[in-house]
Parts: C-alpha cells; sequence; structure tokens
C-alpha cells in the first residue's frame, strides 16, 4: 500500500496520459469510423471497396502488431516521430476506427427501410438522406456499442505503454521493476485507475442503452 | 438495404459514379504508389531483403512462433469456454450471495486491460511467460464467455425455464439441459468472434516476452539484422490477418447457416442441440 501512496503523483501521470491517448485516438477514430462507414454505404464502388478491405484487414489484425509497425517498422521506413505518443494515436485510432466503422454501420442497417424510402420520396439526394434521416437515428442506436469501443479503447492504450509511451501500464511496468518485493500492489494499484475509467463507462453504456435507445 | 439510399443510377448517375469510382480508385492508388515509392526508397523491394525467405531456418522460426501462438489460444480457449459457463451459472444463480460477488469479479475482470492481467501473473507469481499469457487470456476471456452466455441465456423464451421446472426438473437441471444448449447455439457467433479476439490478444504475448510470432519476428530481426525487419514483419502480420479472417469468416458462416434455420420458421425442438459444437 505504501508503494502505491509514495509513487501517487506517478500513477497520476500516467492516468492523465492514458486518458489523453484514449481521447485523442478515441476523436480521431470516431470522425475516421464514420466517414468508413458512409464510404461503406456510397454509390462509388471504389470507397466501398476500400472501406471494406480497410474494415476487413484492420479488424482483424492483432492491435500489437499494428504498434509494432507504427512504433517500430515505420521509422525504420523513414518515418520518424518527434513523440512516441503521435505512433501510439495512430496505431489505437486507425485500429479502432475499423471497429467504430462497423458499429455505425450496422446502426445504419438497422434504421427501417421506411425511413430512407420517405426521405427519397420528398426528393432528398443521398447526402441528404445520410445526414438527417439516417445517420441521427443511426448514431443513437450506435451508442451503446460505440461506448463499449472506447472502452476497449482505454483498456488497449495500455498497450502503448510497450511501445515507449509512460501511460498507466508504462509506469506500472516501470515501478513493478523497480519495487520488486511489492509487485502485486503495484500493479493492483495500476488495475484501479483503469477500473476508474472503464466501470463508469460500462455503468453508462448500460444507462445510455435504456435511456436513449429508440423503442421501435 | 443500402441501395434504398439512392435511386437506382440512370446514365448520367452511372457516368457520374463510374467518374467517381475511376477518381476514387486512382486517388487510393495514388496512396498506395506513394507507400510504395516511400518504400521503394528505403530499399524495402530489394531482392536480397526477401531472398530471407528462401532459407528453412527463416520459415522455421516463424513456423515456432505461430505454434506458440496457436498453442496458447487453444489451450486458452478450452480452459475459458467451460469456465465462462460456470461463471455464467454463478451470474445467474438464484441466490444472491453467489450471484453479486460473481458479477463484481466479472466487472472486474471485464474492466481490465488483458495485458496488465498476464504481467499481473508474470511478476507477481513469477510464472513463465506461457502461462502468464494463458492465464491472462483464460481470466479476460472467460468473463466474456460468460456475458456471451448469459446473454444467451436472457433471450431465450421464459416459457423454456418454466417448462423445464415445470416437469420437475431442479433449477440447476433446466438451466444444464434447458437453457445453456440453446443459449449457446444461439449465441456462436458471438462466441466465435470472441475466437477471434483471443487469438489476436495472444499477440499482446510480445510485451511479457512470450516467444510468439512477433516476438520471432523481433528476434529474427535482431539476429538478421534490421534490414529484414520489414520483410519479415510483412510476412508474419499477413499470416496473423489470415488465419484471423478466416475464423471470422466461420463465424459469419455459422451465423448465416443459424439464420437460414430460423428462417425455415417452425420451432421444432431440436434434439442434436446437445452435441454444441465446440468454440
Amino acid at each position: 500500500m505504501d508503494v502505491i501512496l509514495e509513487n501517487l503523483p506517478l500513477y497520476w501521470n500516467g492516468f492523465l496520459r492514458t486518458l489523453f491517448l484514449s481521447a485523442v485516438s478515441g476523436v480521431i477514430a470516431l470522425v475516421l469510423g464514420t466517414l468508413l462507414a458512409a464510404a461503406r454505404v456510397s454509390p462509388v464502388a471504389a470507397l466501398r471497396g476500400f472501406s471494406t478491405v480497410y474494415v476487413e484487414v484492420l479488424r482483424n489484425t492483432p492491435l500489437t502488431i499494428a504498434f509494432f509497425f507504427a512504433a517500430i517498422v515505420l521509422p525504420r521506413l523513414g518515418v520518424k516521430f518527434e513523440q512516441f505518443e503521435i505512433a501510439a494515436i495512430i496505431a489505437l485510432s486507425t485500429y479502432t476506427a475499423a471497429f467504430i466503422a462497423e458499429a455505425v454501420r450496422s446502426g445504419v442497417n438497422s434504421v427501417p427501410v421506411g425511413q430512407a424510402e420517405a426521405a427519397r420520396s420528398i426528393g432528398m439526394n443521398f447526402g441528404q438522406v445520410l445526414n438527417l434521416i439516417i445517420l441521427p437515428q443511426a448514431l443513437r442506436t450506435v451508442v451503446p456499442p460505440l461506448i463499449n469501443i472506447l472502452i476497449a479503447l482505454v483498456k488497449n492504450s495500455s498497450v502503448a505503454g510497450a511501445f515507449f509511451v509512460l501511460e498507466l501500464f508504462g509506469y506500472g511496468r516501470q515501478l513493478a521493476n523497480a519495487n520488486g518485493d511489492a509487485v502485486i500492489p503495484v500493479l493492483l494499484g495500476v488495475a484501479f485507475f483503469y477500473l476508474l475509467l472503464t466501470v463508469p463507462l460500462g455503468i453508462l453504456a448500460s444507462t445510455v442503452e435504456r435511456k436513449v435507445a429508440i423503442a421501435r | 438495404m443500402s441501395s434504398v439510399l439512392y435511386d437506382v443510377p440512370g446514365p448520367k448517375a452511372r457516368r457520374i459514379s463510374l467518374i467517381g469510382s475511376i477518381v476514387g480508385s486512382l486517388l487510393i492508388l495514388g496512396l498506395l504508389a506513394w507507400i510504395i515509392m516511400t518504400f521503394a526508397q528505403q530499399g524495402i523491394f530489394e531482392g536480397r531483403r526477401w531472398q530471407i525467405f528462401t532459407r528453412a531456418d527463416v520459415w522455421m522460426l516463424l513456423g515456432n512462433g505461430l505454434g506458440a501462438t496457436l498453442s496458447a489460444a487453444a489451450l486458452a480457449a478450452v480452459i475459458a469456454f467451460p469456465l465462462g459457463l460456470l461463471l455464467c451459472l454463478l451470474r445467474i444463480s438464484d441466490a444472491a450471495f453467489i450471484r453479486i460477488p460473481t458479477r463484481v469479479v466479472l466487472e472486474f475482470l471485464r474492466g481490465m486491460p488483458v495485458v496488465l492481467m498476464m504481467l499481473f501473473v508474470l511478476l507477481g507469481f513469477g510464472t513463465s511467460p506461457f502461462i502468464a499469457v494463458v492465464t491472462g487470456l483464460v481470466l479476460y476471456n472467460s468473463a466474456v464467455f460468460a456475458e456471451i452466455i448469459r446473454a444467451g441465456i436472457q433471450s431465450l423464451p421464459k416459457g423454456q425455464r418454466e417448462a423445464g421446472l415445470a416437469i420437475g426438473l431442479t433449477s440447476f437441471k433446466s438451466r444444464m439441459l434447458i437453457e445453456l444448449p440453446q443459449a449457446v447455439r444461439r449465441m456462436m457467433p458471438s462466441l466465435v468472434a470472441q475466437m477471434v479476439v483471443l487469438l489476436k490478444d495472444t499477440s499482446l504475448g510480445y510485451i511479457v516476452a512470450y516467444g510468439e510470432l512477433l516476438r520471432a519476428v523481433q528476434v529474427m530481426a535482431d539476429f538478421l539484422g534490421t534490414q529484414f525487419l520489414f520483410p519479415i514483419f510483412f510476412v508474419a502480420a499477413a499470416i496473423y490477418i489470415a488465419i484471423n479472417i478466416l475464423v471470422s469468416r466461420i463465424a459469419v458462416w455459422i451465423e448465416r447457416r443459424g439464420s437460414k434455420k430460423a428462417a425455415g420458421g417452425v420451432a421444432k425442438a431440436e434434439p442434436e442441440a446437445a452435441e454444441a459444437p465446440v468454440p
């Protein structure tokens, strides 16, 4: 217990860094994922194809491979990063975007056909149908799965700790190595800070699921 | 469904779409070409870098890494599935003093990064990396399996359990004989999809120094020289992704087969449900 209290500032730094990584990657992934989902249902075959391949490949790529690519392979190929955070954000957001795209797409598919038909019949074009009718409804249906993806993102950001980024997991590993006699309390402390993020998000997801979801 | 979003394209729209497709393809091809050019400048495509794949020992090391990956995943899956069933039964137990602690444990396990659990086992208990990887995977995935199966049981019509109890089965027997087989069968696609997650997560073993596929890549790159990093990484990533896509396809196939059966209409008793396929 003393180990945790003594190193509380480190934990706090790590916690903030984890929060930062998750927030930035989350925002990028949400934007990218929604764009990919839109491309997936668009009339342009090339965009559809690209989106399909992207989602299929990234969803089946282990996150560690994505990190390895961004943090170790890319610098060897001449793409240098000032900070490893950038590599971590690239890996996390491109990986998460694929899952968000899938969630949004299944949300789009969950909107009854009549909605799109009605919108079409009053003369809206593709962009209007998508922006004004489908996406607002689809986003509501996908909010709970999206929160679950964000929870996974927070947990996944721990992989960054193994690729030269000092966030919660990275500090935890350092502390565990420095305090060989108190490994279990040190790591339980790390676990506590992760739960501090994931458990409220999980509760939020189930609350939102009950309240926001439209009853059809 | 998506075709409802826009009109059946007429000649003009088809032309625009064609132009869009061509422009889009060109953009994507241009991006790919730029990436390939950048890589080429680094000498990635020189034959000698790829010649290492003519060496048997490179393939042997990759094979060892793949074997380590698959054996950790297989062992973890074999342990996690029954454990998940057990946790699910505890989670929906009639007794609150069993149900509530189980719920807390499940929330705890699902809210933690898998890699943290692996490190915890590795350092906290001083085990071998293999045991740490398998334990981490088992702890996390059994919790997820439990939640999936619970969702399956809750999606069953109430009458199933009532009928079970009415013919004099005990609560436990009704769960085991009536509800679980149906729930597992119903949730098969999700369970197989979770298997992909499990398989992907074995790559976290890299972080706790388990000699899986990615670690094999690193070791070979350190040993043979960093100029071989990209070719080896490329091949290993391709192997990983190919296996995962294969398992995902199986999940989709099971889902299609299941929905075809459901579309068949008549909800008849399923005597073969007892031999639900092992994930």
